[in-house]
């Protein structure tokens, strides 16, 4: 399952691959938002947490459709569901080289990109701390998405489709975690929701995700 | 080892293809599915794989014993012939990954990247997987796709090797590969009757809305 692993870090940072496409579109939508918004500071500060957190999301929903859909065409997806090894592992693999490729890389440059948002001091350590606990979830539920639409052609819109209302209550709680955060509130509450949202996602859905892969080989 | 298959049927997108499926294959031999397209040939392989359930029929080895090859090869692109392979032996808990490559005359390639490749290296590369799965029975799907006449004679002396050691293969294809060791089964006959199985669908269907109407009433 290592070997999974390493081939799919090692595919997504070769040419074409797509990584560093969530983190430019991160970049992108937090560049354009002070632009479109105005150079206000209160105003960008209050709307920084909810932002961040939407672009996050909506960054790594844009190489959702990747997880399977390459393994699907070349034909490696049939022989993995053949080989030695749990397709659920296979499954939770793929989340894992999804948010090592996409969830952990967007935690690590939210501090500079919340600078760019004019996110107040206090809020930095718990806008990574909320992205870390929180984008785990988002690559498993993804992959739990990418996994019904398998074989679909342009199944991305019914992707995205399914997946949002799922991410809806991660991108809630984690975005009050950080205006928490930000208006030193007491956070604990959200951010303790979002770590049992994470912890219970990836509990659960790499099973549901390789019984839809299993229904959609057929 | 043996694998025996008894009154396979199976089906594909719902529609029953196959059923009545049985033969019997002992180690060092191999069977050859001949039949017109959409017969079923793919279908059948795809179920002995795992890949999808029999509709009815017993087959006596697990699918763990079978490594599968299908039209698409499963390689990645961007990575060189030995990294493809080595992709493979790693999950399948093997080695012998430079073997393999000798063996299907791609030792010369073996540091190129897979999608400089013409399509019969691919295949090639695809077929020496093959080798590294360590499995005893081969189920493969139109292997000679693409192959040229030194190819197919190369590939038809390693199925010969594989079934000197014990192995076993199922092989659908429409090219003699020149295997003595081969039996040739035609699906022909195992066609399915749709309309057949529409009737019992249907009448399956309208007795169990009979029996809900009565539970009703």
């Amino acid at each position: 399952m290592i070997g999974l692993l390493l081939r799919d870090l090692k595919l997504a940072i070769r040419a074409g691959g797509g990584f560093g496409l969530g983190l430019a579109f991160f970049l992108i939508v937090v560049v354009l938002v002070p632009l479109g918004v105005g150079p206000k500071t209160e105003l960008l500060a209050a709307i920084a947490p909810g932002i961040l957190w939407v672009a996050a999301l909506l960054a790594c929903l844009l190489s959702l459709d990747r997880i399977f859909a390459l393994d699907y065409e070349d034909g490696s997806l049939d022989l993995l569901a053949t080989a030695p090894m749990p397709l659920e592992g296979a499954v939770a693999m793929k989340s894992l080289a999804h948010w090592l490729t996409t969830g952990l890389p967007l935690t690590l440059a939210s501090p500079l990109f919340g600078l760019l948002m004019q996110l107040p001091d206090a809020a930095y350590g718990w806008l990574m701390l909320s992205l870390a606990l929180g984008t785990p979830a988002l690559s498993v539920i993804g992959t739990f998405g990418a996994a019904l639409t398998v074989g679909l052609k342009r199944g991305g819109l019914l992707l995205s489709l399914l997946v949002l209302p799922l991410y809806v209550p991660t991108l809630i709680f984690g975005a009050e975690a950080v205006r928490r955060g930000a208006e030193g509130m007491d956070n604990a509450t959200p951010m303790i929701l979002v770590a049992a949202i994470t912890l219970g996602s990836v509990a659960l859905l790499p099973f549901a995700s390789a019984a839809a892969i299993r229904i959609n080989l057929r | 080892m043996e694998l025996r298959v008894t009154d396979l049927a199976c089906a594909r997108g719902g529609l029953p293809v196959l059923e009545g499926v049985s033969f019997a294959l002992t180690g060092g031999r191999a069977l050859v599915l001949r039949g017109p397209n959409g017969i079923g040939k793919t279908t059948l392989l795809r179920t002995l794989a795992g890949l999808q359930p029999a509709a009815a029929g017993s087959v006596s080895v697990p699918a763990e014993a079978m490594a599968y090859a299908a039209h698409a090869d499963g390689l990645k692109a961007t990575l060189s012939v030995t990294e493809n392979l080595a992709f493979w032996a790693r999950v399948f808990g093997t080695g012998g990954i430079a073997a393999a490559l000798a063996r299907m005359n791609l030792a010369h390639l073996a540091d190129r990247p897979a999608q400089n490749l013409s399509a019969g290296q691919k295949r090639r590369l695809g077929l020496a997987r093959l080798l590294v799965t360590g499995r005893p029975i081969w189920v493969l799907d139109e292997p000679t796709v693409s192959l040229d006449t030194a190819s197919v004679a190369l590939f038809a002396d390693v199925v010969r090797d594989h079934l000197a050691g014990g192995g076993m293969a199922l092989i659908a294809t429409h090219i003699d590969l020149g295997l003595d060791e081969a039996e040739v089964l035609d699906l022909g006959p195992f066609r399915a009757d749709p309309a057949r199985a529409a009737d019992a669908f249907d009448r399956d269907f309208e007795s169990a809305g009979d029996d809900d109407a009565e539970a009703f009433l």
